[in-house]
């Protein structure tokens, strides 16, 4: 009773830091639906770049998406203090997945993706970052990671709806204690899924390694195109000097 | 019984009437009602009920209005503390808006938290316990000192001089500029009993400016006055309205320890000033890429594309009030 009071309280103070202090809204492309994740299964992807990342994401939703969406995070951050794992898992009812190098990689990956099956076969949506972690760079993105191909391959029906997160990491950038209270938006665009073309499970395609990478630039190019606000162009200098995919990534 | 109520109804009415606040919230009144009805007669004959760009952003703007005379009167009616709470807000959001949109780097992070919560509340505190001498030269030399100071601390120089001045600009149009406009309040004008009508002369002369420029500019607009920077914006607008907003400062002497002519200047000046303000975050709006500062007041975009035209007005004003009337 006490616990689920405290749940309630702190999804509160949430909504309500990233609405007052960052004056949170969403901006729907035309192309977009708000209330596509009531509709099918769903998986939100967004730049990552701050640990508010999520709470701005899921507090912009409409109310009965937000109910049903949960974020996708690492477990050894989330599980290490008795206050974070509450919120991870009373109160953001999170998906945990194991990232640290014990154990076997392919084996952790395929446990994540397995989880995240399930919530979505729950009739959940999914917030995934699918850079893996938070992006320091002055790059707009991280090389993403692998893990939403194979689990598109799973549940090929998945809806891929790409959120660029603006302005949150100026809010309170790493290694700051004072929040500024800036302007902060998520822009939505249109869903994708895995083209059937590109889902090896049907042996359309002869090399999978090749179609993994047209997703992954999929995702990448759906994400990017929302780093752009739509009614301007970007003139962050810190584009200009690097190129807008991350560094190293091919 | 009920007549005794109306009676006593109507005689309240006469009183407030009576006071020149009274008379200038039926006036600010009137004028809102006048503009509602015409937005619906013209939704009526012109869009026939159907949804037109023009008419639906006019209504959306006249709703808006409501709100925010409503709040300027609340404010208004609660004297010094009420101006300055409601300018207090005004200017935290206006800065939110500004630097939002400004380049910044996290260097700068230090700087940006020194204006929300060090400059900002000390400004209004200082206009609140009436100390002029610092309230008027604090952010102009310590803001301004310490800004790239601050800055310089974190050793990051690219583009330092534009992100100093981001913190600078940010500061001085935010906070201090309308600062100026609570700060009208502390002005001991001989024989003038309440200069909270000062306050309110100000903002209705150049609010009812941008809004005549934009009526003579819809009604009669030929010439484009500045289209690289504002494309809205025309000579019959600009001169249509700053004579016409001119005419009703005149008109609202009264309100003011100035006479019909001198307060018709004041207005002039004011109106001129409020322009150019407008101008000048247009074009950095321009350089920005973007149409509006924010999304707060709908129809009119963020908070600041209402006030821009104070930012310039307001210190100025404030001033020449000083230098003129205060002994």
């Amino acid at each position: 009773m006490a616990s689920s009071m405290l749940a309630a309280l702190l999804k509160l103070m949430i909504f309500a830091f990233s609405s007052i202090v960052t004056g949170a809204r969403a901006i729907w492309a035309p192309n977009a639906d708000p209330l596509l994740a009531l509709k099918a299964p769903c998986v939100f992807i967004a730049n990552h770049r701050s640990h508010g990342d999520f709470a701005l994401l899921w507090s912009v939703l409409p109310a009965a998406v937000r109910a049903k969406t949960r974020p996708v995070v690492g477990a050894e951050y989330w599980r290490k203090t008795w206050l974070r794992r509450f919120i991870a898992e009373r109160v953001l009812r999170a998906v945990l997945v194991a990232r640290e190098a014990n154990g076997d990689a392919r084996e952790r990956q395929q446990r994540a993706i397995a989880d995240m099956r399930a919530a979505l076969d729950a009739g959940d949506a999914l917030i995934v970052f699918p850079e893996g972690t938070r992006n320091l760079s002055d790059d707009k993105l991280l090389p993403l990671k692998s893990g939403l191909y194979f689990l598109a391959q799973l549940c090929p029906a998945v809806q891929f709806v790409p959120a660029w997160i603006d302005n949150l990491h100026r809010v309170m950038p790493k290694g700051e204690v004072i929040p500024l209270p800036l302007l902060c938006s998520v822009r939505f665009g249109g869903a994708f899924q895995l083209d059937p073309l590109q889902d090896t499970s049907q042996n359309t395609s002869l090399d999978p390694a090749r179609d993994k990478g047209t997703f992954l630039l999929q995702m990448q190019q759906a994400l990017l195109a929302l780093s752009v606000p739509i009614e301007r162009g970007d003139h962050n200098p810190a584009d200009e000097q690097h190129t807008p995919l991350g560094a190293g990534h091919s | 019984m009920q007549q005794d109520m109306l009676q006593t109804l109507a005689a309240s009415a006469e009183t407030i009437i009576r006071t020149p606040g009274g008379r200038l919230a039926a006036f600010a009144f009137s004028v809102l009602l006048m503009a509602s009805t015409i937005a619906a007669l013209l939704r009526h004959f012109v869009a026939r009920g159907k949804s037109h760009a023009t008419i639906d952003n006019l209504r959306a703007r006249i709703d808006a209005w409501w709100v925010m005379a409503a709040l300027v009167g609340m404010s208004l009616l609660f004297g010094k503390l009420g101006v300055l709470l409601l300018f207090f807000f005004i200017s935290l959001q206006v800065l939110r808006e500004f630097v939002t949109l400004t380049y910044t780097r996290q260097a700068d992070h230090l700087a940006l938290a020194a204006v929300f919560y060090v400059f900002l509340p000390l400004q209004y505190g200082l206009i609140w316990i009436g100390w002029y001498g610092f309230s008027s030269v604090m952010i102009p030399v310590y803001g301004f000192l310490l800004a790239p100071i601050i800055a310089a601390l974190r050793a990051d120089t690219l583009r330092f001089l534009e992100r100093v001045a981001v913190v600078q600009w940010a500061m001085m149009l935010a906070i201090y500029g309308l600062s100026h406009i609570p700060a009208l309040i502390n002005l001991k004008i001989p024989g003038y009993a309440n200069p909270v009508l000062l306050v309110a002369f100000l903002i209705i002369v150049v609010q009812a400016s941008d809004v005549l420029q934009y009526i003579w500019g819809k009604l009669l607009g030929r010439h484009k006055l500045a289209p690289v920077l504002s494309p809205s914006k025309t000579w019959e607008g600009l001169i249509g309205g700053v004579l016409s907003a001119s005419a009703l400062g005149a008109s609202l002497w009264w309100t003011t320890p100035f006479s019909a002519l001198q307060a018709g200047l004041f207005a002039l000046l004011i109106t001129v000033l409020g322009f150019f303000g407008g101008l000048i975050m247009s074009a950095i709006k321009r350089d920005f890429g973007v149409k509006d500062w924010g999304h707060m007041i709908s129809g009119h975009g963020g908070v600041l594309d209402r006030v821009d035209s104070l930012l310039f007005s307001a210190p100025a004003f404030f001033h020449l009030v000083h230098f003129y009337y205060v002994p």
